[in-house]
């Protein structure tokens, strides 16, 4: 489930390394807004809209949208002028803009430095296999982000646009000399990689049933290393990078206080990013690394 | 020289008036000033008159500088607040030329900076609650272990570059702030009390009066965050006039070219990476022992994003940009209280404006220059 959350967010990562070369760090932040807005969408029309199915329709279309924009808004005026500058400043610009947005909701969102409670929106009841229960707002939301990616994979390969995208991530004054509309190229990935976040910033919310200011930073930050470890701009190793990050949280939480009984289940995300940092030790580029060569 | 002694005196008035202003409406005049001030200053060429004067007397702005701030102290002998403020500002501006060999030198970007203040902070805490070792030796025992520790993370760093570098720091900034968080030796999310520096049996907290005047307990720490600041300064300032300097910026601009030349790119790297880290570590150490506390919510992501922030605002890899940086960046939240509760995003905001309008920072690094104007021959 967490595993799935993860992926989304990384691939969102590796279709922008993908396309432009550039890390997008305000990410995690566009999938904390995502969820407030779809969480501001909930009150706007709670007493209109009775059937939950319906709300959540509403609410995950507008807070898609809403981050799309936000997307495109960004790519328009902080990634694309600094397309010559060192990558390290589009780094730093937009490890910024992610502050800046952090601090946006938590000063301006009524009452937004607190932990806000997420509509229950999916059914609860589990279905009982065995000793086991399987609640079904869990399976409904892997099932709808197992499809996403699946979409977003079919979207990339199979059709016009994600055609056009590969083009300009394999070769961009090529791809434009073709008669790629670079400019518009890019601020579709954008809305596409925004989008993407919102989703899991909604799904993460219906799981939890809390949002929180702060959430993006976490969530950014693992789907950059799910997305860096499994190789950036790899579509394949960001999904297995973030499946690779639950597995870690996981295990951690439950094999550490097994196998050392002094150390508490919290270390978790010790652990995990403990291990991150040895794989980039020993995997510098990733597990499945980017084909480039170096230009000298 | 008269101009450059006449600068000093108007900056120092200005300093001066700035710490010691309580309202509101002062601070903001004074602000709006100084920024109308460096705008005209600008478009009248002053600036560059000043920057020819600096030029020919280079020792001049170094000891204005210390005695600019040994006349602050002199000023705010007993106003808590200020002298505070002031030892923040010289300690942040150590931190920052630390993480300046780091990221301007050898192009290291270090997001976990926080982070190595931290540990440099909490050393500081066990070894005074739990030891009996001197004091000042403590401080250099917590820097020692804020290298030793970021030199587990020397591996990964010298074998990735730009953001696999950049993830290996924030992943170590971001375990770092968790593992504090649940680690109840530590003191978990409640943080330590560090006890009060002592030297040769002298408690600095304690204040002290010299002929009937009652002295702050922070001057004693800021003579020490003052030496300290010196003593780095002057480090950075002759890594990078030596050939340890060259080397170090071959290696950030073209790695490639570097070691076709024969630098040894890994080697800089470690020396750089590990300066770096223990300067943050023995700011860190004095700083918990000024403020006598140390909490996992002072080394926060956001808090190592504004020291980074720093460095760019005063100007990647110059020195000399970092101390009025720190200043602005120290100082202003604290007297416009409005804007304390906004500074995060202030800070967000104009390091973003920075970046995309003005890259070099407020004091842009110079291209390196071996002989001084007036004996190189040439009028330039």
């Amino acid at each position: 489930m967490l595993g799935v959350i993860y992926a989304i967010v990384a691939v969102g990562f590796t279709l922008y390394f993908g396309v432009l070369d550039v890390i997008k760090f305000s990410h995690g932040d566009i999938l904390m807004v995502g969820a407030f807005a779809g969480l501001t969408t909930y009150i706007g029309i709670a007493g209109t809209f009775d059937s939950p199915w319906l709300q959540l329709l509403v609410l995950v279309l507008v807070s898609l949208s809403i981050a799309a924009f936000l997307g495109a808004i960004i790519a328009r005026y902080l990634i694309l002028p600094l397309q010559k500058a060192p990558p390290i400043n589009t780094l730093l610009v937009t490890l910024m803009l992610g502050l800046a947005l952090r601090e946006l909701v938590r000063l301006f969102y009524p009452n937004g430095s607190n932990p806000k409670p997420f509509p229950r929106l999916l059914p609860g009841d589990g279905i009982a296999i065995g000793e086991f229960i399987l609640r079904a707002d869990s399976l409904i939301l892997l099932a709808t982000g197992v499809i996403t990616i699946v979409a977003v994979q079919r979207l990339i390969t199979k059709s016009k646009i994600g055609l056009a995208i590969r083009a300009v991530a394999q070769d961009s004054e090529t791809a434009r000399i073709m008669g790629i509309n670079f400019r518009q190229i890019v601020l579709i990935t954008f809305m596409l990689g925004s989008a993407l976040a919102a989703l899991a910033g909604l799904m993460n919310g219906l799981y939890y049933n809390e949002v929180n200011f702060s959430m993006g930073l976490l969530l950014g930050v693992i789907g950059f290393s799910a997305a860096v470890v499994g190789g950036l701009g790899n579509f394949y190793g960001a999904i297995v990078g973030g499946f690779l990050f639950a597995a870690l949280q996981t295990v951690g939480a439950v094999l550490l206080p097994a196998i050392l009984p002094s150390v508490p289940s919290a270390y978790k995300d010790v652990f995990a990013f403990a291990v991150i940092i040895i794989i980039m030790g020993l995997k510098p580029t990733g597990l499945i690394s980017e084909k480039s060569s170096e230009r000298v | 020289m008269k101009l450059l002694i006449s600068t000093f005196i108007v900056c120092l008035i200005y300093c001066i008036l700035l710490l010691g202003a309580e309202n509101q409406l002062e601070v903001g005049a004074l602000v709006a000033i100084a920024f109308v001030a460096s705008l005209v200053g600008k478009k009248t060429g002053f600036m560059d008159r000043l920057a020819v004067a600096v030029s020919q007397r280079p020792s001049f702005p170094a000891t204005a500088s210390v005695i600019g701030v040994l006349v602050m102290m002199a000023v705010f002998h007993n106003s808590h607040f200020a002298l505070l403020m002031l030892a923040t500002v010289l300690i942040y501006s150590i931190v920052c030329l630390g993480l300046n060999i780091q990221f301007g030198y050898v192009g290291i970007v270090n997001f976990a900076g926080a982070a190595f203040f931290g540990i440099g902070s909490y050393t500081a805490a066990v070894l005074a609650t739990h030891t009996a070792v001197p004091h000042l030796l403590v401080l250099f025992i917590a820097a020692t272990i804020s290298a030793l520790i970021g030199s587990i993370l020397i591996y990964p760093v010298l074998r990735t570059r730009g953001h696999y570098a950049a993830l290996v720091t924030i992943a170590f900034g971001i375990l770092f702030r968790n593992f504090l968080e649940v680690n109840d030796t530590l003191g978990g999310p409640q943080g330590l009390k560090i006890p009060p520096l002592t030297i040769f049996g002298w408690n600095l907290s304690d204040g002290l009066e010299v002929g009937g005047v009652e002295i702050s307990f922070y001057i004693p720490y800021l003579v020490i965050a003052l030496v300290l600041l010196i003593a780095t300064f002057r480090i950075t300032r002759n890594l990078e006039r030596s050939w340890i300097g060259l080397s170090m910026d071959m290696v950030r601009t073209d790695e490639i070219a570097a070691s076709t030349f024969g630098v040894n790119i890994a080697h800089w790297k470690i020396v750089a990476f590990t300066l770096g880290n223990f300067v943050a570590g023995l700011a860190g150490a004095l700083y918990g022992m000024m403020t006598a506390y140390v909490a996992p919510n002072n080394f926060t992501f956001a808090d190592s994003l504004i020291l980074v922030s720093i460095v760019i605002l005063g100007g990647i890899g110059n020195p000399w940009g970092i101390i009025p940086a720190a200043a602005i960046v120290v100082i202003l939240p604290e007297k416009l209280q409005f804007i304390q509760e906004y500074r995060f995003l202030l800070y967000a905001i104009v390091v973003i404006l920075i970046l995309l309008f003005r890259p070099d920072g407020l004091l842009p690094r110079r291209v390196r220059q071996y002989f001084p104007a007036s004996r190189a021959g040439g009028k330039e």
